[in-house]
Order: C-alpha cells, then sequence, then structure tokens
C-alpha cells in the first residue's frame, strides 16, 4: 500500500468543525442537569503551614451548604498520576497557594463564594522553600514529612569517561541557563460535574479532561469504588497542552464526592484566576553545561547537571524529567556524558505535563551551546550541527543505536538551510551585530528620552538576526511508562461506521486523524465514520494522550482494527465472489474491486450483515518494549524517534529591547503525515507558542503565590504578535506507526525558543541566559519582577 | 488580600441594601457581591424569581425579544450562557483581555463580559447562535471550516464574531485591517495565519 494513499496525506476538513464554529460544541461548562449543584473551593492564603483546625460555625446560618472535606472522603485521601503525595482536601499540612482544604456545595455559586471567608483556619506556618537550588539542603523542612526528603526524582546517566573526555579538549566551556514557570493558558477553564447514576450507586463525570481513564482511576480510588462504577465521559475540550490531567483528577474527585453526598449533580467551574492558581505548569529549570572540545569541532564530553523545580506535588515530573535526561545531550552523537537531572519538591505551583514534556528547556540550552562551539572554533552554527548531529546507525547518550527508521536529523538541517540561505545570512548579520549594539548602549539608562520616530522603524536601531536550532525527540513515554493502546471500530449495515480509540481528542484534531486511518484501511470517506465521544464505559484504558503518543500509538490502534475487520470481509468475498486470493481485491472509494466488478460498502456490509459476519473489532497495539538502566541510565530508551530543525528570523529592537519574529521556518520529519491540514495547524500552534516561550510568557512567584493570574499579564501571543510560520515535512520511513506515522505536536514547540534566542545573539552579538527574552532580559539582563503582590491586578 | 476578605465579609443584607439603590458603581466591587440571596430551602430544585434580580431589562438575541430579570451586576454574558441557554458564547477571562466572549451589538464588536446586562436594556444582540440560518452556515463559518480556523475551537465563536462585525463594517478588509479587527481575540491553539485566512475567505465568499 506505500505511497499509494486515497486520503492519508492529503487535507481532510476537521470531524468537529460543523459543532465548533456553530457554537454547538458542549463544552464541559455548557452542560446543565435539572437540579444541579455548585461546588466552591476554599483556600488559605498561605504557601507552607501544619492546619491545626478548620472552624465551620460561621456556615451555622447557612443550612442550605453543604462542606465536603476530609472527612467525606472513604478512599485514598492523596492521590497522583505517579506519587501519591497530593490530598484531595488538605487536613495536615498547605504546602502552596492553590491548595483546597474545603468544597462548599449549593445552588447559589455566587452565594457560596462569599461564604468561603466565613470558613475559619487555625494554621502554623512553616519556613517556605522557594528556591529549588536550597530544597535538598541538609536544614530544609520536609514538604512532604512522610518522604523524608524533598527529592521527587534523580535520573543520573554515564557514558564513557568525562573526566578523560575534558582532557583530551582543547576547549572546555561552562554555562549555567535557566527557563521559567509557563502557564498552559488553555482557553477554557477548568470544569466538571459529576452527576449520581440513579439506583446503580455510581457517578458519572463530564468535564474539560484530558485523560479520562486516569480520571476514572483517581475517582474511584478516592471513592473507593470499583473502577466500573465511575464512568468519566469527555466534554468538547478547549485546550489543554498537558493541562488537564491532574488537576482535573482531583476536581472531578471533589465533585464525585459532593455528588454522592448531596445525592445531586454537582458542577465545579474555575475562574481563570481560580485556574491560574491550582493548576499546574511547565517546570522551571536551571541547568549547568559543561562541555569539551577540539578545533575539529569535536565534542568529546559533556557534564550536564539540571534541577527541575516539582512545586509542592510530584504530579508527572518522574515521566518530564526521564525525558530530559535521555535527551539533554540534544542529536548529538558524544563518546563521553555525564548528566544528572533531579527534580525537587519546593511550594511553588507544582509541575507537570506540558506540550515539550521536558525537552524545551534542555533544549534551549544545549542549542545556545552549540553556537557558542561554533563561534569559538570559527566554523557556521549550520556546520557544527552537521559534524557532531547523529546519522543512520549512530549511538545516544544513552547507548541507543538509531536504526529502523530514517535517521533524518542532517536532511531536516540542510532543508532548512537551504531554505532559508541560513550560513550567508549568518554571516552577514553578525558582521554588524557588534558595533551597532554599542552604539545604542550609550543611549542606556542615560535618561535618554526618545522622540516619536526613533522608537520605530529606525533602521540604525533595528538589527536583524537569524538562529536555528535542532532536536531528536523519542516518541511516546519510553522506558518509563507502560506503552498500549485500545482502538473499537464497528461497521454497521450501511456502511457508516463508529470508531473510538482509548487516547483522548484534546482539540489537536485526534479524532479526525483516527477517521482518516479508518478510513483509508477500508477504502471509504472519512465523513462515513462517526467518532463517539469518549466514554471509559466503552473503551478500553490506553494510558494518557501525553508525550506525543497518540498518533503513533493510537494510530497503530486503529490501523489494527480496521484491518482485522477487512480481513474478514476479504474471507467473506473469497466464497462470495468464488475468487482463489485476495490480492486482487482493492478497497477504493467506497468500493471494493475485484477485476472487472465491484460492489459498493454499502452493499458489501448489508451482504455481511445478512450473513451474521462479525463486522466489530477491538485493535490493540503495544509498543514494542523497550529498557532502561536506573543507575547508569542506559538503554534503548523510546522505540523511535522523530526529527525537527527549525530557523528563526528576528528583528531586534535595540533601543526598547523588544525582539520581533520576522518568519520562522519550521522542518519537521514527523514520519508519514495523516491529515495535511491538521498537521499544518499543529506547526502553526507549536512555533506560536515556542515564540511565547522565548519572548514573553512566564509566571512568576512571590513566596509561592502567582503573580501573574490572568491574561492581562500572562502575556501569550496574539495574532500580531509573529511573522510568517512556513512549515516543510520530509516524510522518513518507520516501520513503527501506521504506515510511519510517527507525532508533530510537541516537536513543533520545543526548538522554537532555542531558535529565537540564537538569532537574538546573532542580531545583538550579546547571548542572553535566561528565558523569556523580554525587553528587560535584552536591555538589562536581568527580570524585573517587583517584590510585592500588589504587582497583580485582582489582588 | 486582606481587602478582598473584607469585601466578602459584608453581610448580605447590607449587599442586597447597596444593590437595591440602583447604582452599578464598580464592576470589579460588586462581581465578588453578586446574587447574594440564598435560594429558597423549601424547594431548592426551583429557585424563587428574585433570585436572578429584580430589575427588569428588554432586549433582541437573534432576532427574539426577550424581557429577563437581572441583577445590577449581572453581566451580558451571564445573561446569555446561563438565562438564555445560549452557550456559544464563551467565558475564558472575564476579565475583557481575550475576546472569547464577543458578541456584535450595532455592528460593533463587544466582550460581553465586560457588558452589564443592564447597558444591554434595548439592544439588539447578535452571537453566534444567530449566524446559522436554518441548516445553513453564515458565510463566515463556512470560511472557518473550509479554512481550517481552528483547533479546540473555544476561542471560534469569538472569532467569528469579530470577524463577523469587521466585514458588517468594512467588506473588503486589507491583510493589516484583518490582523488588527482580530488582534482582541486570543487563541492559544494559535490557529492565527488560518484564522486570518478564514477572515480573508469569508470576505471573498461574501462578495460573491
Ligand atoms: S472572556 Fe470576555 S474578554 Fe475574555
Ligand atoms: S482554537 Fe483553541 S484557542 Fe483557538
Amino acid at each position: 500500500m506505500s505511497g499509494d494513499f486515497n486520503i492519508v496525506g492529503r487535507s481532510v476538513v476537521r470531524q468537529d468543525a460543523y459543532a465548533k464554529v456553530t457554537g454547538q460544541a458542549k463544552f464541559a461548562d455548557d452542560y446543565k442537569f435539572p437540579g444541579m449543584l455548585f461546588g466552591v473551593m476554599v483556600r488559605t492564603d498561605v504557601s507552607h503551614a501544619l492546619i491545626h483546625s478548620i472552624d465551620y460555625s460561621g456556615l451555622l446560618d447557612y443550612p442550605e451548604v453543604t462542606v465536603c472535606d476530609i472527612n467525606d472522603i472513604r478512599g485514598s485521601r492523596k492521590v497522583g498520576v505517579v506519587t501519591a503525595d497530593q490530598p484531595v482536601f488538605c487536613y495536615e499540612k498547605i504546602v502552596t497557594p492553590g491548595d483546597v482544604i474545603c468544597m462548599l456545595v449549593g445552588a447559589d455559586e455566587s452565594q457560596l463564594k462569599l461564604l468561603t471567608a466565613k470558613v475559619k483556619t487555625e494554621l502554623e506556618e512553616l519556613p517556605l522553600i522557594t528556591d529549588p537550588e536550597k530544597a535538598l539542603d541538609p536544614d530544609a523542612t520536609f514538604i512532604h514529612p512522610d518522604k523524608k526528603s524533598n527529592l521527587i526524582v534523580h535520573y543520573p546517566l554515564r557514558k564513557g569517561d568525562v573526566e578523560k573526555g575534558f582532557h583530551e579538549s582543547k576547549h572546555v566551556i561552562e554555562q549555567k541557563y535557566t527557563t521559567p514557570l509557563i502557564e498552559h493558558a488553555y482557553l477554557e477553564p477548568e470544569a466538571v460535574t459529576a452527576v449520581p447514576i440513579e439506583g446503580r450507586g455510581g457517578v458519572r463525570i463530564i468535564g474539560s479532561i484530558q485523560n479520562p481513564h486516569t480520571t476514572r482511576r483517581i475517582v474511584a480510588e478516592v471513592l473507593n469504588f470499583p473502577l466500573t462504577k465511575v464512568r468519566v465521559v469527555q466534554a468538547e475540550l478547549g485546550g489543554a497542552f498537558g493541562g488537564k490531567d491532574d488537576l482535573m483528577n482531583i476536581i472531578s474527585a471533589r465533585a464525585a464526592i459532593a455528588a454522592i453526598k448531596t445525592r445531586r449533580p454537582v458542577k465545579v467551574r474555575y475562574t481563570r484566576e481560580e485556574s491560574v492558581v491550582e493548576s499546574y505548569k511547565r517546570h522551571p529549570y536551571i541547568m549547568k553545561y559543561k562541555v569539551g572540545f577540539n578545533d575539529d569541532g569535536i565534542i568529546k564530553a559533556m557534564k550536564i547537571d539540571i534541577l527541575a523545580d516539582g512545586g509542592a506535588y510530584a504530579s508527572m515530573s518522574p515521566f518530564v524529567t526521564w525525558r530530559t535526561v535521555v535527551q539533554a545531550t540534544g542529536p548529538y552523537e558524544i563518546e563521553n556524558v555525564h548528566t544528572d537531572v533531579r527534580a525537587v519538591y519546593t511550594n511553588n505551583p507544582y509541575t507537570g505535563a506540558m506540550r515539550g514534556f521536558g525537552s524545551p528547556q534542555p533544549i534551549f540550552a544545549q542549542e545556545s551551546l552549540m553556537d557558542e562551539i561554533a563561534e569559538i572554533i570559527g566554523v557556521s552554527p549550520y556546520e557544527i550541527r552537521k559534524i557532531n548531529g547523529v546519522k543512520p546507525g549512530s549511538i545516544t547518550a544513552s547507548g541507543h543505536k538509531l536504526r529502523d527508521h530514517d535517521v533524518n536529523l542532517l536532511s531536516v538541517l540542510e532543508r532548512a538551510e537551504r531554505e532559508t540561505n541560513f550560513t550567508e545570512r549568518h554571516k552577514e548579520c553578525s558582521r554588524s551585530a557588534n558595533t551597532k549594539f554599542q552604539t545604542s548602549q550609550k543611549f542606556r539608562g542615560s535618561g535618554f528620552i526618545l522622540k516619536k520616530d526613533e522608537m520605530l522603524d529606525n533602521r540604525d536601531i533595528i538589527k536583524k538576526g537569524i538562529g536555528l536550532a535542532v532536536s531528536l525527540r523519542g516518541c511516546s513515554l519510553g522506558a518509563e511508562g507502560i506503552d498500549a493502546a485500545a482502538a473499537y471500530l464497528s461497521v454497521q449495515k450501511d456502511g457508516s461506521a463508529y470508531l473510538i480509540s482509548g487516547l483522548a481528542e484534546n482539540g489537536q484534531g485526534l479524532r479526525t486523524t483516527f477517521s482518516i486511518i479508518a478510513a483509508e484501511v477500508l477504502g471509504i470517506s472519512p465523513e462515513h465514520i462517526y467518532y463517539l465521544e469518549q466514554d471509559t464505559g466503552i473503551i478500553a484504558d490506553s494510558g494518557p494522550t501525553v508525550a506525543s503518543r497518540s498518533t503513533i500509538m493510537g494510530g497503530s490502534a486503529v490501523k489494527n482494527a480496521a484491518e482485522i475487520i477487512k480481513k474478514r470481509f476479504e474471507e467473506m468475498l473469497l466464497t462470495y465472489w468464488n475468487i482463489k486470493s485476495k490480492d486482487q481485491l482493492l478497497f477504493k472509494n467506497n468500493r471494493v474491486y475485484e477485476q472487472s466488478r465491484s460492489i459498493s460498502f454499502s452493499e458489501l456490509c448489508s451482504l455481511a450483515y445478512s450473513k451474521g459476519l462479525n463486522m466489530s473489532a477491538i485493535g490493540w497495539f503495544k509498543g514494542p518494549s523497550v529498557h532502561w538502566d536506573e543507575e547508569k541510565g542506559q538503554g534503548a530508551a523510546y522505540f523511535t524517534y522523530v526529527y525537527g530543525c527549525q530557523v528563526a528570523e528576528v528583528s531586534a529592537n535595540l533601543l526598547t529591547g523588544e525582539i520581533f519574529v520576522d518568519r520562522i521556518v519550521a522542518v519537521h520529519d514527523p514520519g508519514k503525515i495523516i491529515n495535511l491540514m491538521g498537521a499544518k495547524g499543529q506547526v502553526f500552534g507549536g512555533v506560536t507558542q515556542g515564540a511565547g516561550y522565548a519572548l514573553w510568557e512566564g509566571i512568576t512567584t512571590y513566596n509561592g503565590n502567582i503573580r501573574e493570574n490572568n491574561f492581562d499579564q500572562i502575556l501569550i501571543p496574539t495574532s500580531k504578535d509573529i511573522g510568517e510560520i512556513e512549515s516543510i515535512f520530509l516524510e522518513g520511513e518507520d516501520i513503527y506507526g501506521a504506515w510511519g506515522a510517527k507525532s508533530l505536536g510537541e516537536p513543533t514547540l520545543e526548538l522554537t525558543a532555542a531558535a529565537i534566542a540564537n538569532a537574538v545573539k546573532n542580531a545583538t552579538g550579546l547571548r542572553y541566559f535566561n528565558l523569556p527574552l523580554n525587553p528587560e532580559e535584552i536591555l538589562l539582563s536581568r527580570k524585573l519582577s517587583p517584590n510585592d503582590l500588589s504587582r497583580g491586578s485582582t489582588n | 488580600m486582606k481587602e478582598e476578605k473584607e469585601k466578602k465579609e459584608i453581610s448580605r443584607r447590607e449587599f442586597l441594601g447597596k444593590a437595591g439603590t440602583g447604582v452599578a458603581g464598580s464592576y470589579f466591587i460588586l462581581s465578588s457581591l453578586k446574587q447574594a440571596e440564598a435560594v429558597a430551602k423549601e424547594n431548592p430544585l426551583q429557585p424563587p424569581e428574585t433570585y436572578f434580580g429584580n430589575i427588569q431589562v428588554q432586549l433582541t438575541v437573534n432576532g427574539v425579544k426577550h424581557k429577563v430579570r437581572v441583577h445590577t451586576n449581572t453581566t451580558l454574558v451571564e445573561l446569555l450562557r446561563d438565562r438564555l441557554s445560549l452557550t456559544g458564547t464563551k467565558v475564558v477571562c472575564n476579565h475583557g483581555e481575550c475576546g472569547g466572549c464577543t458578541v456584535v451589538i450595532d455592528k460593533k464588536a463587544v466582550y460581553s463580559c465586560q457588558m452589564l446586562a443592564l447597558d444591554a436594556d434595548g439592544k439588539d444582540v447578535t452571537t453566534i447562535e444567530g449566524l446559522l440560518k436554518g441548516e445553513e452556515l453564515h458565510k463566515v463559518q463556512q470560511a472557518f471550516i473550509d479554512k481550517d480556523g481552528l483547533q479546540c475551537g473555544f476561542c471560534t465563536p469569538g472569532q467569528i464574531m469579530s470577524a463577523y462585525a469587521l466585514l458588517l463594517n468594512n467588506p473588503d478588509p486589507s491583510e493589516e485591517e484583518i490582523k488588527t479587527a482580530m488582534a482582541g481575540n486570543i487563541c492559544r491553539c494559535s490557529a492565527y495565519p488560518k484564522i486570518k485566512e478564514s477572515v480573508a475567505e469569508a470576505a471573498r465568499l461574501l462578495k460573491a
């Protein structure tokens, strides 16, 4: 079938487009149930304290209000995707400002909000840990005393002998990089409704849930119910980017507790401010790199020490930082590597899965470093990557030999270089960089007042730059996770079909992609496939939709299901048409052909139905086993990889420090593209979010409290903030995935900030080590965060 | 923080007194106090009339006339979503920052989270639901489908209403005018290039 597709690789309109453009798509908060109550959270105003008592006497006058707290929990009091360290309702300690001590339930949501002030707590404040570098100090207070340490996880990786490598190197440089806390900023705030199932003693949950099966497990644990009594349905999801997992599990558990207690549907919906204060974010990293290399550009040794701020709870930290340890050296073949990645507990907002999943941070560091190496030995950024980049048969830092797929790193790099005329333009820009920047320096901080026309369009002040970044990315969860996925396909007698996969739509267009895969196998139009609502009652647990695993895992399972059914059809046709071999059968254009005869797909189905053929199948895909040696950090970490290269072209305003991204050229090898339209959308989305990461975004905290709590201060890119984005795909072959379809959503994001940082260096002649590269960073090389809470608009 | 706590602790009676004076005051102060009345205890499934407020407004939404009671601090989007069950309009920031709640009034794109229901009295409001005529999509909607101007779709109703308002006033916008008109609508999925294409396509379709 290779190379000859009917639908795969074309542009197909999203399945859900009609519902979404008409406002009919039902998001979590659009559901209403008769007799529905609301749940409102009660929080404290401290970041770290012991809870001595909670006093509800202020609520005595309000019998219509029900309180839910720790005493209503029959099962697990603490939950977590990996480590059960997060209380559903706090009862011993408050460890971060988002913590909830109880929930008020009643019919009038506004009244409940007022009444939260009537809940009084007696707290004993504890010393705060907000600096991750102090979390492991011997005298540091334990955030979770039962853990007896603030270390969430430590991954070492050892390959060769770094000391020997440094010894053999002519040049050794050391640098430190930091990245900020990032809010997912999905536009739809968290919302969920729990509805008691009458007569059967279970609960049905419908909400903005990223991973319905994980939510089901957590809710069942908390209620002490069997899994089957908790049925989780996913509402249309208004964006997640990795962010609607842990917190949604907990909010769902709270709603479920209240629904069971009041025997009424209970809805919990967050305001933007609540969403920001309680949701988890992307890990801030502190990264120290030491690298040894010679004049030929070959990197001899790399020593890496990375510290991730896990915040108050472990969440996905163990998975996220594991990806970091595998990919910390970047897509380079290096003889001697010594890496340590640690995640620690602090009183800051907790951090977990976010698009990128542990890769945007080290890529910023390692790609900045590569440019520095290139500059020292006097070659171009392109050249240095060619020298060290992985090729077919290369061995990664974890000792994994790359084969069984096209190792396309150098191909994407070369294509990007050609497309942008990179080397030449890089040289050109860097020639004038220093002098221009110095001229503008004399204005800085001298009280010089700009005239109107000097701010903008002044050729002397606007300086152009170009930069690039490359990556390799392991697909799916890798050696740390259980990797399998299910799909259910049921063809009806009129030729239409139901489809559902255990991996959930997160707004990225997964339903459309999966429908195309099934349609391609059966030779029918994707419109004939009806994608079912995501419901834990009808499909098997397939693990989380994270870590770029949906297309490769779920897509393979869907293909498997469709192939099972196709085979049954083929066998039936052998007898029906009395033919010997099925090689001549062609499923295409809603028909099945055999030489000169043919039958329409719907007739075929009605025939099959009358013959009692089983037209439903469950497809399954289990990732090949991967192996990991915990002590040395060695093994075939992921079963396959994807490659990408992005080039950023920027204009730097040397007076205001403002950086504008003129153009990004993104060259990716995501394996086979299933839906071209969806793929392009992923590139726009990833690159724009990556540009936000590079230039504006960043949540700052003061004593654990978040300063920026709504979009007036969380600066996410608007349509005017970024120039042209060009996507180019090089579809490499792979033995895994449906026809070799792998992943794209995350690779598109992880590279952009690094490419922009390199372009800024090219423009200004100065290198910056701390994201975001906002004007204060560019002009003053530091962040201007006021030290008090009053900066927040609603505080 | 402290100050806010105090605000919250104003008693119900005090609040009702204030609301009764009919002074809208600052929305930001009132927002944490709104609808402080308790639901009738006898029959909690049926909130009493006054639960929704005691000021009557009259407005047209998508061609249908409505007479409803609201509180002084009920916002237009609350009226649309909670009272009229027009849930196509989304609340994203409730802060006038994102455009997710955009509706069209008098040919202008309006953030419905920043307009009091009282101020919508006598107005003619169009929401995303109002663009569909029977089964037939409005050209702007069609363009968003054709050009794939969406991903998760949460910002989409707002985007479409902004585009609709732009094209009502300027049927032939330049690229720069499209960018400016759409700059008040955030899309975290960042479908921006395709949103711009969709708006240009909509202009083409409407002219044809
Ligand atoms: S919800 Fe109204 S502007 Fe954001
Ligand atoms: S489509 Fe998701 S926010 Fe715009």
